[in-house]
């Protein structure tokens, strides 16, 4: 029950701090203009419909990587100071003092964070796919097995930047999580580049920052899937190359994410408040 | 004093943060239903000590009890409540709302915390404040409101960790009060402070603590114990009154109205004064003077308080 008390509270926070209607606010810019593109859109006689497709899919793509980097950043910026910022200030003493466990404190809050990220994924991806289809009739292909990953990638941001907050300070625990994820970032386009030169050594190096920071690669196998088809053939896309993460590597970032958790709630039952 | 009996035992309770020691090994025990002053100076150890009882803070080594379970037992935290040093908490929150949170957080059902909260913040005196934000709230409004939240579960332990911080003379007043109404509802209080004038007028018993040791540990009641300085004001003193009152007392000075001396204990006082009236003596008032707690604390701590 405290774990819900403490979920609700979040949200309460989010929506008291205008921070849901400022999230929804940048979400409708963001599809407005997505939708405005979409609609003046024009295709000179030489455009096939297969290529048309390509086009089409390839600009659905774009719109959620933005959003995909939206949604990271946002995980971040909320999720940051909420267990160090508390720990600082001693507002932590008149919740950890109540007769719930740690555990159930450090849950409560990052479920609410789960919560909000779920629903603002859930809502702009609908948003996305809606205005698409609406406007150019196109609707991907395994939009529910990429926002799984997508959402996947958000919260394993969410539960490193909670590990962090654990130890560190607020300001650290930024530049960590975020630091983290940008070498991860970097790793993929790293092997990307060496699938191209054939450069097995350096594809090695991108796989290593994959395994010290799986995020990246989760987007990278979102995209993977929902690429058309022959984007896919070609072997070159600007999301999801010919060196896709493997479904073994989905699942060490899953494992990766619950490890990263059973830590976080190791070290903030131990630690001095 | 019988386990039972006692709301807090602690034994050989030592913390330290790397190498410095912050509670050297404090053994300390307090009754059930006892308003119990913890003073010492700043760094003395006192916020540490508390924050161990708790259990937010895990000790070195020693052993801690509370209400007969050890120290930060999850369950028995329903029975304690806790006003932290400098309260805050969630700026974006009303008043009550922070109340039903917390009401929430001790797991007391909705419809006992549509009466209680009310009461409560009438007993702070933040009824007109109630929905308003506490980013708004002024430190001595903060204390207040920590001040109720620390009463919600109608705890049987009260940890005050300098409650009357921040507060004006009527805040502390109301602290004063209470913590009056809180033992007489039977609650134990235990009391981290250093203003000594309230310690002296709310405990029943302090402890000095210095470097996380207790140095002494004291019974604040109204019986004087030992050597005790009286003075006395009376008129008409003949000559042989002093040297007649050194059969009870001794350093006699008699100046004017002010007879001044030392007894060896204030059971001499019935005596002393049928003397004084059996002479003649108009006796307008006779007081043992005790000293203060002040004094006392000087003269255990140190004046240097221990930095």
């Amino acid at each position: 029950m405290a774990i819900w008390t403490l979920a609700a509270l979040t949200f309460k926070e989010a929506a008291r701090k205008k921070l849901l209607w400022m999230a929804l606010l940048v979400g409708l810019a963001f599809l407005a203009l997505f939708g405005f593109a979409e609609h003046y859109q024009t295709f000179g006689p030489r455009v096939t419909p297969l290529l048309r497709k390509q086009i089409m899919n390839t600009q659905f793509l774009v719109a959620l990587y933005v959003l995909n980097f939206l949604v990271l950043a946002m995980t971040v910026l909320t999720s940051v100071d909420t267990l160090s910022g508390e720990i600082a200030s001693g507002t932590i003493h008149a919740i950890a003092t109540k007769p719930l466990r740690r555990h159930q404190l450090l849950i409560g809050k990052w479920l609410g964070f789960v919560g909000m990220l779920t629903i603002f994924l859930a809502l702009m991806v609908t948003g996305l796919a809606a205005t698409t289809h609406w406007i150019t009739g196109y609707s991907p292909r395994h939009l529910l097995q990429g926002i799984s990953l997508m959402w996947l990638e958000g919260v394993l941001l969410l539960t490193v930047t909670f590990l962090f907050g654990t130890i560190f300070s607020t300001l650290s625990n930024g530049i960590l999580a975020l630091g983290l994820h940008g070498l991860a970032f970097l790793g993929g386009w790293i092997e990307q580049f060496a699938l191209f030169t054939n450069s097995e050594r350096v594809a090695t190096i991108g796989v290593i920052a994959s395994i010290v920071m799986p995020s990246e690669a989760l987007w990278r196998r979102a995209a993977f899937e929902m690429q058309s088809p022959l984007v896919g053939a070609l072997g070159f896309s600007p999301f999801a190359g010919g060196a896709t993460p493997s479904a073994a590597m989905i699942g060490y970032a899953a494992v990766y994410c619950l490890a990263t958790l059973a830590l976080s709630l190791r070290l903030f039952g131990k630690r001095d408040l | 004093m019988p386990a039972a009996d006692l709301a807090i035992r602690t034994r050989g309770l030592r913390k330290m943060f790397l190498q410095n020691v912050a509670v050297e090994g404090l053994t300390l025990e307090v009754a059930r239903g006892e308003v119990f002053g913890f003073l010492g100076p700043n760094g003395a150890g006192k916020s540490t000590s508390i924050k161990m009882l708790l259990g937010l803070v895990s000790p070195t080594s020693g052993e801690a009890e509370v209400l007969g379970r050890r120290a930060g037992d999850v369950p028995t935290r329903s029975k304690i409540g806790f006003l932290p040093e400098h309260f805050q908490f969630y700026g974006w929150l009303t008043a009550a709302e922070l109340l039903h949170v917390h009401g929430r957080l001790y797991r007391i059902p909705r419809e006992v915390l549509r009466r209680r909260i009310p009461a409560l913040l009438e007993l702070v005196g933040l009824t007109p404040h109630r929905d308003k934000r506490l980013r708004n709230f002024s430190k001595g409004m903060l204390q207040r409101i920590g001040m109720a939240q620390a009463l919600l579960n109608e705890p049987e332990l009260i940890f005050l960790d300098e409650p009357t911080s921040g507060l004006d003379p009527i805040g502390r007043r109301m602290v004063r009060d209470i913590i009056k109404s809180q033992r007489e509802r039977g609650a134990t209080v235990f009391l981290n402070s250093h203003l000594l004038s309230e310690v002296e007028i709310t405990c029943d018993r302090v402890a000095f603590i210095k470097h996380g040791q207790v140095l002494e540990t004291r019974q604040l009641d109204s019986r004087f114990e030992g050597e005790t300085t009286v003075s006395i004001r009376a008129r008409n003193l003949g000559p042989e009154i002093a040297s007649g009152l050194a059969q009870w007392g001794s350093s006699i000075a008699v100046q004017g109205e002010r007879i001044s001396l030392t007894v060896k204990s204030t059971d001499v006082l019935p005596d002393l004064l049928r003397y004084l009236i059996g002479r003649g003596v108009d006796v307008y008032e006779a007081t043992p003077q005790r000293p203060s707690l002040e004094q006392r604390f000087l003269q255990v701590v140190g004046e240097d308080g221990g930095l």
